[in-house]
């Protein structure tokens, strides 16, 4: 968002009241600022401007100077004679000069709202009853806001194709298309894909594809979440469910390190769809298609909803009495995961510390596309550091999980979702040690794990995460776990409780807060979780500059050190 | 003393009548409820219970259809409904009394009608006796004592069910009860005064006497209009119908004293409050109406024989059932009294009536035996 | 300020004191009632005459070409008071000969009578006249899944009823005729 403070302040006469604005912004923003809604519908505030919807028209001027003398003309009464644009101007395209005039609710800005939006209208379908958009959609909006509210159109309304597909995950209806070409300017400028534009004039223009491409770049679902109207639907979400049905918790992206912040839709315990929500300082208002489809994992068939000890359904008590068992023998080792939140690293580390278990962590590295998908596909790794369970950059497999496992200085291992197998270790050096696991999916190191925990996924619990540029990001649950199955935090104070002597690791979320940022040390001083609930909280991290992290230059990061950058 | 064959036939005689009694007095009560439930729905424009019918019977042309749209069979079917309904003891009830209230409820109501004459049989020789159980002398003093013994059952089922409805129920119940046998008593001592004038030979205190002291002779309710007005009206706060149904005010009391009460103890209290209002209105037809005897000044036109038995019964029961018919009417005319008015008709209005009414036949009687005495 | 007038009750006479009077009139009034008329319904072999606007069981009804008029729009599931009604969208595919251009249809539809309250706001929401509340008024079952009725047994209920708009027609014949792309 633009803050007053940010830049210099000019004065601005909006609707006859003097007002501050920031030198710079242009008259939409402007309006905005003082609780004046200017209609728009090609305008975005991420986007250049294009203007070519002409809602956002509204009356202009500034006060009138005598040309010989340069005195200001005055009324008279005595007041400054405006000299007012003889014609509308576009709010999108108009930046505030000091002194201008503004008028945004006059008789003449009403009645061209009125006018777009009855053009806008003529060919529009009445498609309202089967449109994914209905309930969030611009043009229903303004057409109750600022519309006629009655039709004065006889002819037969324009037929246009219904259901192209534009890419693998995008439809387009054509008929519904206002042609404001968001679409095509977010593909040209942050997706950096330009697949996208109008053919045909007049009103058989047409958006489309170049020939022989698709709209299929990891952003394409972007264009649907821009479109004001329901002409770019998500194919996943189509005919799904109506938007109103639909309950929105702010959440993270669990996808990458950029923390792109979400929204999570769901409807009685199902999530629909996932759309970005707007943080200018960290994913503006985009985010990758692939972290949208995340939401499926919370269904899917491999999902672990029965705790299990020995290949057998037990239940919870008796699993956790089984882990508490095996691990209070011998020498234990605790294999974290980047996925899990802040908190739930610090209880694994406080268990780390009480049990006196070696710590082991892999990463989970992919390519950059310098724009929201980094190349360090966990959402956590920094919280790794924050919480103190890790101390070095993580590598890309669990070698020194392997080296200690044929050292044969392990009896236990508590393994927190990792796939251990993939991760370089041998499964016959695992040589019968008892594996706990905590996950939420089958892998192969459950299936041999004697006690299996199943845990939630980030939509059924609430945490934080520290994403690439050490913000910290609160998650909310917006689903509820499968029955009977109890938060990760809820598990590990349990396990931590009961073996560790003299321990009372409270598992709300508040009393870890406050153990976390006891420490005089701790980079999370003087913050609670409920801190994060007004926004991201940027954290020191500068203790791990030197570290090799190994995400490129993208979207609001910039590496700490360009060698760090080229190391990985 | 030794049976002899005589004793022991009468004591097989009253046994049979006494059965035969029960039984008719039980069908009467039980085809009260039925002519309740008819006559409330003629007078609420409705048709009533017309849907029971015994297997087969519908087929009969006519009749069957008939006596299907009449609810004949609505009784048998509302005994069988209690009888097989689940026996529901709550478990605060204190048992004893709880299962013994119905009982005492219902024997009084049947007791009475022992000492109830109905008829009148001709002998070949010429005699005649009263068709009766057990002609007592003091029969009306039996049946004032008896019947109010009934209000022990309704009191021990509100004490006993240990639940505030039942338990207001049954002391309302207990004080109307001895509000309206004062009024009742007094309005029957002018009958006596009048029915045992010096010289009659008739006891006063037999209902057979009563009812012989008019044959061929005034109606009581028509000497003795005011007793026979406050006998009605007493008559209906005792047997607990409707414009004084306080025990049992559904719209205060949910159900009054038997609020806890289901199946057949519930039918048994039903049964005994019909069997009160039948008994009730043969003790009325008998003191007031003349008996069995059917018009006033006039001999009976049947003749001495058992045709004329029959005939006489037939009278009888004819107006018991318009008294009947009148309680119901009644019920589904008047709105239910406030207790207070109850309680305020009672003392301050029908006892100095009573009274009043007492002071006048006194004195009637006994200026219009004066002639008697000077002669 | 209203001013406030104290009516003085007539004094009772003796007569009315007595209250007999009145009683006598109440019975006569009842006596009379009993043969007058008698205006029960003898409800399974006489049925109630319907008013034109009766609210009956909600059903599902088709356009006079056999076509389900219902697109899946879910404004009656969101109105629903009681929340009986329950929607599965499903889309209608591309191939299919009538319905080319209405893209949406229910994939289920249930409406639950346990909890449906009769109120018509279904009828009322409904953007395409499909749901209409007829006159069927005795539903009933054994068990609780008998009384949710689905698609089928909603257009079963529902039948046919004339239909004024011709909607999808309309929109069919500007295809053909009108401004083609």
């Amino acid at each position: 968002m633009i803050s007053k403070k940010q830049k210099e302040a000019v004065t601005i006469n909006l609707d006859g009241k003097e007002v501050e604005v920031p030198a710079g912004v242009n008259l939409i923003e402007a309006a905005a600022l003082h609780g004046k809604e200017i209609p728009h519908y090609c305008y975005h505030p991420q986007l250049s401007v294009a203007g070519n919807c002409r809602m956002c028209l509204v009356e202009m001027g500034t006060p009138m100077r005598d040309r010989g003398s340069g005195e200001p003309i005055l009324e008279e009464d005595g007041s400054p004679k405006i000299g007012w644009v003889p014609k509308p101007v576009i709010g999108c395209a108009t930046d505030v000069i000091p002194g201008m005039h503004v008028k945004t609710d006059s008789e003449t800005v009403l009645d061209c709202r009125e006018s777009i939006m009855e053009f806008l209208l003529v060919n529009h379908p009445l498609d309202c009853p089967i449109c994914d958009q209905a309930g969030e959609c611009r043009l229903q909006e303004f057409a109750t806001d600022y519309g006629r509210g009655y039709s004065r159109y006889e002819e037969r309304k324009n037929v246009k194709p219904k259901r192209t597909r534009l890419g693998p995950r995008v439809t387009l209806d054509d008929e519904r298309c206002i042609l404001c070409s968001r679409c095509i300017r977010f593909c040209q400028e942050v997706a950096d894909d330009d697949v996208l534009g109008f053919v045909d004039r007049g009103s058989f223009s047409t958006l489309t594809c170049f020939p022989g491409r698709e709209l299929s770049n990891n952003y394409s679902l972007n264009t649907v979440d821009l479109c004001p109207v329901g002409a770019l639907t998500s194919s996943d979400f189509r005919f799904k469910m109506r938007v109103w049905f639909l309950k929105e918790t702010p959440s993270i992206c669990p996808e990458s390190s950029a923390g792109c912040n979400t929204l999570v839709s769901s409807r009685e315990g199902e999530i629909y769809r996932i759309t970005p929500r707007r943080n200018d300082l960290v994913n503006d208002s985009w985010m990758p298609d692939s972290g949208r489809s995340l939401y499926k994992e919370v269904r899917s068939e491999d999902r672990l909803t029965k705790p299990r000890t020995d290949g057998q359904d037990c239940s919870l008590e008796d699993a956790i009495g089984a882990a508490v068992a095996a691990l209070s023998v011998g020498q234990v080792g605790i294999v974290g995961s980047c996925r899990s939140s802040l908190e739930e690293q610090f209880l694994a580390n406080q268990l780390a510390k009480g049990i006196k278990a070696q710590k082991f962590l892999r990463g989970h590295f992919g390519d950059d596309d310098g724009i929201l998908l980094s190349s360090d596909r966990t959402p956590n790794l920094r919280g790794t550091l924050l919480s103190g369970f890790a101390s070095a950059y993580p590598k890309d497999n669990l070698s020194s999980l392997a080296l200690a496992l044929k050292k044969g200085n392990l009896d236990a291992l508590v393994v927190m979702g990792e796939d251990l197998f993939e991760s370089k270790v041998d499964a016959d050096s695992i040589n019968g040690i008892p594996i706990i696991f905590l996950g939420t999916h089958e892998n192969a190191t459950s299936q041999l794990a004697k006690v299996v925990l199943p845990t939630l996924t980030s939509f059924e619990k609430s945490g934080s995460f520290v994403n690439r540029n050490f913000f910290l990001q609160a998650f909310r649950q917006s689903v509820p776990g499968p029955a009977g199955l109890l938060p990760d935090i809820q598990l590990l104070s349990r396990l931590l409780n009961e073996l560790v002597e003299e321990s009372f690791q409270g598992s709300d979320l508040d009393e870890i807060w406050e153990d976390m940022a006891r420490p005089a040390s701790s980079p999370l001083k003087s913050l609670c979780f409920s801190d994060l609930k007004k926004g991201c909280v940027q954290l020191d991290g500068s203790k791990w500059a030197s570290l090799p992290f190994v995400e490129k230059k993208a979207l609001h990061y910039k590496p700490a050190s360009p060698k760090a950058a080229k190391s990985s | 003393m030794m049976l002899d064959a005589e004793t022991l036939q009468l004591v097989g005689m009253k046994f049979l009548f006494a059965l035969l009694m029960v039984g008719a007095v039980m069908t009467m009560a039980g085809y009260s409820v039925l002519a309740e439930r008819k006559v409330s729905a003629w007078m609420q424009g409705r048709v009533g219970p017309n849907r029971t019918v015994l297997p087969y019977v519908q087929y009969i042309p006519i009749l069957g259809p008939f006596l299907r749209g009449l609810g004949i069979f609505q009784p048998l079917a509302d005994g069988l409904k209690f009888l097989f309904k689940e026996e529901i003891v709550p478990g605060h009830v204190n048992k004893l009394y709880y299962y013994m209230a119905p009982l005492v409820a219902l024997v009084p109501a049947l007791t009475t009608m022992t000492v109830l004459p109905f008829g009148e049989f001709f002998h070949d020789n010429g005699e005649s006796f009263p068709l009766i159980l057990a002609d007592l002398e003091v029969g009306i003093l039996f049946i004032l004592a008896v019947s109010s013994l009934g209000v022990y059952g309704i009191v021990l089922a509100g004490w006993s069910s240990n639940s505030k409805y039942p338990f207001l129920g049954g002391i309302r119940s207990s004080a109307q009860m001895i509000s309206y046998e004062l009024a009742m008593g007094l309005s029957l001592l002018p009958v006596f005064l009048w029915v045992s004038e010096p010289g009659s030979g008739l006891s006063a205190l037999s209902l057979t006497g009563i009812v012989a002291s008019q044959a061929e002779s005034t109606w009581l309710i028509i000497v003795q209009p005011v007793s026979a007005l406050i006998f009605l009206i007493a008559l209906f706060a005792e047997t607990n119908r409707l414009p004084f149904d306080m025990p049992e005010s559904e719209t205060d009391l949910v159900g009054g004293f038997h609020t806890e009460y289901g199946s057949f103890k519930f039918g048994i209290f039903f049964v005994a409050e019909y069997a009160h209002i039948v008994v009730g209105s043969a003790i009325f037809t008998a003191i007031f109406l003349g008996g069995w005897h059917v018009f006033p000044w006039v001999a009976d036109p049947w003749p001495e024989n058992w045709l004329g038995s029959l005939l006489g019964v037939g009278c009888f029961l004819t107006k018991t059932v318009l008294l009947i018919f009148f309680f119901i009417w009644i019920r589904w005319t008047l709105p239910r009294f406030r207790y207070d008015q109850v309680m305020h008709l009672g003392w301050v209005r029908l006892l100095p009536l009573a009274l009043v009414n007492l002071v006048f036949y006194v004195i009637l009687v006994s200026w219009l035996d004066q002639p008697v005495a000077t002669n | 300020m209203a001013k406030t007038v104290v009516l003085e009750r007539k004094p009772l006479s003796l007569s009315e004191r007595t209250y007999l009077p009145q009683i006598l009139t109440g019975l006569k009034t009842t006596f009379t009632n009993m043969f007058k008329e008698k205006v029960t319904l003898q409800y399974p072999e006489e049925k109630p005459v319907l008013p034109p606007n009766y609210r009956g069981v909600p059903t599902l009804v088709k356009d006079p070409n056999g076509r389900e008029k219902c697109v899946s729009c879910q404004l009656c599931e969101f109105v629903c008071p009681p929340k009986a009604i329950r929607i599965t969208p499903g889309s209608v595919p591309e191939d299919h000969e009538d319905r080319e251009h209405v893209e949406k249809a229910p994939q289920e539809f249930e409406i639950n009578m346990l909890r449906c309250i009769y109120c018509g706001y279904c009828e009322e929401v409904c953007p395409e006249e499909a749901i209409f509340l007829q006159n069927e008024y005795s539903f009933s079952g054994y068990t609780r899944d008998e009384m949710i009725n689905d698609k089928a047994k909603l257009y079963e209920l529902g039948g046919t009823l004339p239909d004024d708009h011709y909607k999808w027609d309309k929109k069919k014949e500007a295809e053909e005729k009108g401004n083609p792309h």
